[in-house]
């Protein structure tokens, strides 16, 4: 995040001009960052194929509707952080706040899921390096948690970084440091991030809960 | 320095700050390519001194000096270091950021804060590497193979593969910085088709930096899982798969080896068109052949994978897709030289580095076609043939293209002209020194030496004996310019604006460029290398 | 910028399309639920890049790169699980 007033930096010769690279700046790295979820899903995919029967067997040791709640709970802060997109273009600052705010607060609970979602599992033993004996017979079945525990831990990790982001959103908004609509484009940013963690979501979901079931 | 800066209409960038904070922290593009440049001048000389012990070594069938683990770890450091610390960044972070904006008449790339951090990125990821290094070294291949790398391997695998999952986020920003620079800041009337073929080939090396190099960090990532967390992926036991590991990391490995060589052809581009006083023929066609490499390097990967237990039917898939590269990489080497017919053609060393490419790169193209064959590949693959073909590509293309494209703009960096016999001795040094050490290699490898043992049977002595000799000459060859360019750096006969009488924005801007590049931002009406040079807006001054 | 009943509405599509693809996934329907529930992820993140991202109102590049990575991903599935497919 730029400290700078919207300021055209020296480099570029007109605001649209600078806008325009920060936009498609961001969407480059979440090409990027598309093709590191592509890989863990890739493989999710690849043992899916190959051991159908250990991978069902362990699907259905998941929690399905924590599953589900946690996927409406980021489905709907994708929704709170369009809309405050939408308030800040338009300089509408309560509006911008209260839906931060609640994107935040989403986010979070999201997380407070997904930590009680794995304590769960740690006391089932699904974690397979540490804790209680893994209850499944199947090796392929400590292939699946292995993977689920890498993807949900990477998918948090970065959802993380969004809170974190959102959160300062919210502070620079409080302490009047966020310009609205003037610095639009750094709630844009940060909502786009949030909205690409969400969409492997998306796709976390179905591949380690629905799937194989 | 005095009577330069009078001069000049501003202050040029080296003049900007003589402070270190005013190199480590600084934001321009030029300084930052200048810190890069000297980064990875020095992985260059430690992976050349890892390659030296090698070729020691394997001066005798028995081995000279080293055990078996010391070998494992000397080939490996020398793999990493060399691609990820030296051949990855080396055009597109040293020319490429020096470059690019000059070329398409901009300021400064699109974030120059993020530039530099990618390169206090690159450092850190750097201080890993060295320190894996320095406490004992990774025995297990540039490729970092599963299970061995998870299960088996006793060397420091964990610092090295953080210190490349690192080294990769400074490829992804510095891809990015370039992709956004390319497509938002060009000047007025600088259009996609009025662009050095330079700019087109980085913005197609960026693509691919950007859509490969994410896919190297989860697979690293996994392998830091595996080896401290227990979470096995590619454990056998488990029913995991070592392939998968194969084909993550060739799903990018392959596709850097193209970010390896199209800033080689980058500059290709440039350097024939400025010492044949010629536009390159084919522009379309050339610019269209960078991005189709860059696409087609994402369907080959499983040519790495023939006899890794891959489906015989993908192979056959991955085989054919392998030979198709081979067509618009032709394409580029024909147009190139085509560009030669009926132009002034002139000697200077950039050009001998830039034949020199030709030369050494069909030879490693046309072996490529030998290892894509499934059938001859069972007997090639993990030989020094393999071995050969790679170098052929890597060092004797890219490497001698860094070096031309040093020379090249050499003058523009610093303002000084480099002695110039000496550095078309120094081309000449380096391509028939190649030859000699790599051709040998071919035929060791035809023979079924394979590759990562240190001892041979004694009937292979004589052959790697020439490719000993001929490394020793590669070493002064690479050694030799650290010394002149030094040396002119102080000495060298001060350079004009363009002192080749060359086409591009950055000839017409003073050596070294001042800080912001152009006083008033350039309008294009030109196309790309307008030769003959006729309104000669430029200063021309004879080359020595 | 799409306006606020549209969010609202794709917010709604998005909970519905949940909701049908887990009920989908406990008729146990095997390889055909696997096949819905990818269609419903598919159909659920398209919603959200082409409204939540208003990629619908972004520039003709955004959606080349937006496009271009969904065919590289194509390719990594399609030539990577070709190998495992045909074996």
């Amino acid at each position: 995040m730029s400290d700078a007033l919207p300021a055209v930096h020296e480099q570029y010769q007109v605001a649209t001009q600078q806008l325009a690279a920060d936009r498609l700046g961001l969407w480059v790295f979440l090409a990027s960052e598309a093709m590191l979820f592509g890989a863990v899903f890739f493989s999710l995919a690849v043992y899916h194929y190959i051991h159908p029967a250990a991978m069902h067997a362990a699907t259905d040791q998941l929690d399905l509707s924590m599953g589900a709640v946690g996927t409406a709970v980021l489905l709907s802060s994708s929704t709170t952080m369009a809309l405050a997109v939408k308030a800040a273009g338009e300089g509408r600052r309560w509006e911008t706040l209260v839906a931060l705010i609640g994107t935040v607060v989403l986010g979070l609970a999201f997380e407070a899921i997904k930590v009680h979602d794995w304590f769960d599992e740690f006391g089932k033993g699904l974690y397979p390096p540490a804790g209680p004996p893994f209850p499944l017979p199947q090796p392929a079945a400590r292939l699946f948690f292995h993977l689920y525990f890498v993807s949900t831990g990477l998918h948090a990790v970065h959802l993380a970084v969004g809170i974190l982001l959102v959160a300062g959103l919210v502070i620079m908004q409080v302490s009047g440091r966020l310009t609205l609509p003037e610095r639009m484009v750094t709630v844009e940013m940060v909502g786009l991030y949030w909205q690409f963690v969400d969409i492997v979501w998306i796709f976390l979901y179905p591949t380690l809960y629905l799937v194989s079931r | 320095m005095t009577a330069e800066a009078k001069a000049l209409p501003s202050k040029s960038y080296l003049e900007d700050g003589y402070t270190l904070s005013s190199w480590f922290f600084s934001t321009d593009h030029k300084r930052i390519a200048i810190l890069y440049f000297v980064s990875i001048t020095l992985f260059f000389f430690v992976g050349g001194a890892a390659a030296t012990l090698i070729r020691l070594e394997l001066l005798s069938p028995t081995g000279l000096f080293l055990s078996n683990d010391a070998y494992n770890r000397l080939f490996t450091i020398h793999g990493v270091v060399m691609v990820w610390f030296f051949l990855i960044p080396s055009i597109p972070n040293t020319f490429g950021n020096f470059l690019i904006p000059i070329m398409i008449g901009a300021k400064d790339l699109a974030f120059p804060k993020l530039n530099l951090a990618s390169w206090w990125i690159f450092v850190l990821a750097g201080c890993f590497v060295i320190a894996a290094l320095l406490i004992g070294g990774v025995d297990t291949g540039w490729t970092f193979y599963a299970p061995f790398s998870t299960m088996f391997s006793n060397g420091y695998v964990v610092p090295a593969v953080i210190g490349v999952f690192i080294a990769g986020f400074s490829t992804i920003l510095t891809g990015l910085n370039f992709i956004v620079t390319i497509h938002k800041l060009r000047a007025p009337g600088m259009t996609w088709f009025r662009l050095p073929l330079f700019v087109w080939a980085i913005y197609a090396t960026s693509l691919v930096m950007v859509l490969a190099t994410p896919v190297l960090a989860t697979t690293l990532m996994l392998i830091f899982a595996e080896r401290v967390l227990g979470l096995g992926f590619f454990d056998p036991k488990l029913g995991g798969d070592p392939v998968l590991y194969q084909h993550l990391f060739w799903f990018y490995s392959h596709p850097a080896v193209y970010i390896m060589v199209l800033p080689a052809m980058a500059v290709m581009s440039e350097l024939m068109s400025a010492f044949c006083k010629r536009r390159v023929f084919g522009y379309k066609v050339v610019a269209y052949s960078s991005l189709a490499i860059a696409g087609l390097g994402f369907l080959v990967w499983g040519h790495h994978m023939f006899v890794a237990g891959e489906s015989v039917y993908a192979g056959l898939v991955f085989s054919l897709l392998s030979f198709s590269i081979a067509v618009p990489s032709a394409i580029k080497v024909f147009n190139w030289t085509a560009t030669m017919r009926k132009g002034y053609v002139s000697l200077d060393a950039p050009m001998l580095f830039a034949l020199g490419f030709i030369g050494l790169f069909v030879i490693g193209g046309l072996s490529g076609l030998f290892v894509a064959a499934t059938g001859l590949d069972v007997h090639l693959t993990r030989t020094y043939f393999v071995i050969a073909h790679f170098h052929f590509i890597m060092v004797g293309g890219t490497v001698s293209c860094y070096f031309g494209a040093l020379h090249f703009w050499w003058p523009k960096m610093t303002g000084r002209m480099y002695p110039e016999m000496l550095g078309r001795g120094t081309a000449l040094m380096i391509f028939f020194g190649f030859i000699l050490t790599f051709m040998p290699q071919f035929i060791l490898g035809w023979l079924g030496m394979p590759r990562r043992y240190h001892l041979y049977p004694p009937e292979f002595q004589v052959l790697n004996v020439l490719s000993s000799a001929g490394a020793s000459i590669l070493a002064v060859a690479y050694t030799l310019p650290l010394i002149y360019l030094g040396w002119s750096l102080f000495y060298g006969k001060r350079a004009g604006a363009n002192p080749w009488g060359a086409a591009g924005l950055e000839w017409l801007i003073p050596s070294p460029p001042p800080r912001e590049n152009f006083e008033t931002v350039p309008v294009v009406t030109w196309e790309a290398y307008p030769y003959p040079l006729k309104p000669q807006p430029v200063e021309r001054k004879e080359t020595p | 910028m799409p306006n606020r009943m549209t969010l609202v509405a794709v917010w709604l599509v998005l909970l519905a399309l949940l909701g049908i693809s887990t009920w989908v996934a406990l008729l146990r329907l095997g390889s055909w639920h696997a096949a819905l529930n990818l269609i419903f992820a598919v159909a659920s993140a398209g919603a959200v890049v082409w409204f939540d991202m208003h990629l619908r109102k972004g520039s003709g590049t955004l959606k080349l790169f937006a496009g271009g990575t969904v065919i590289f991903l194509f390719i990594m599935f399609g030539f990577g699980l070709a190998d495992w497919l045909t074996r």
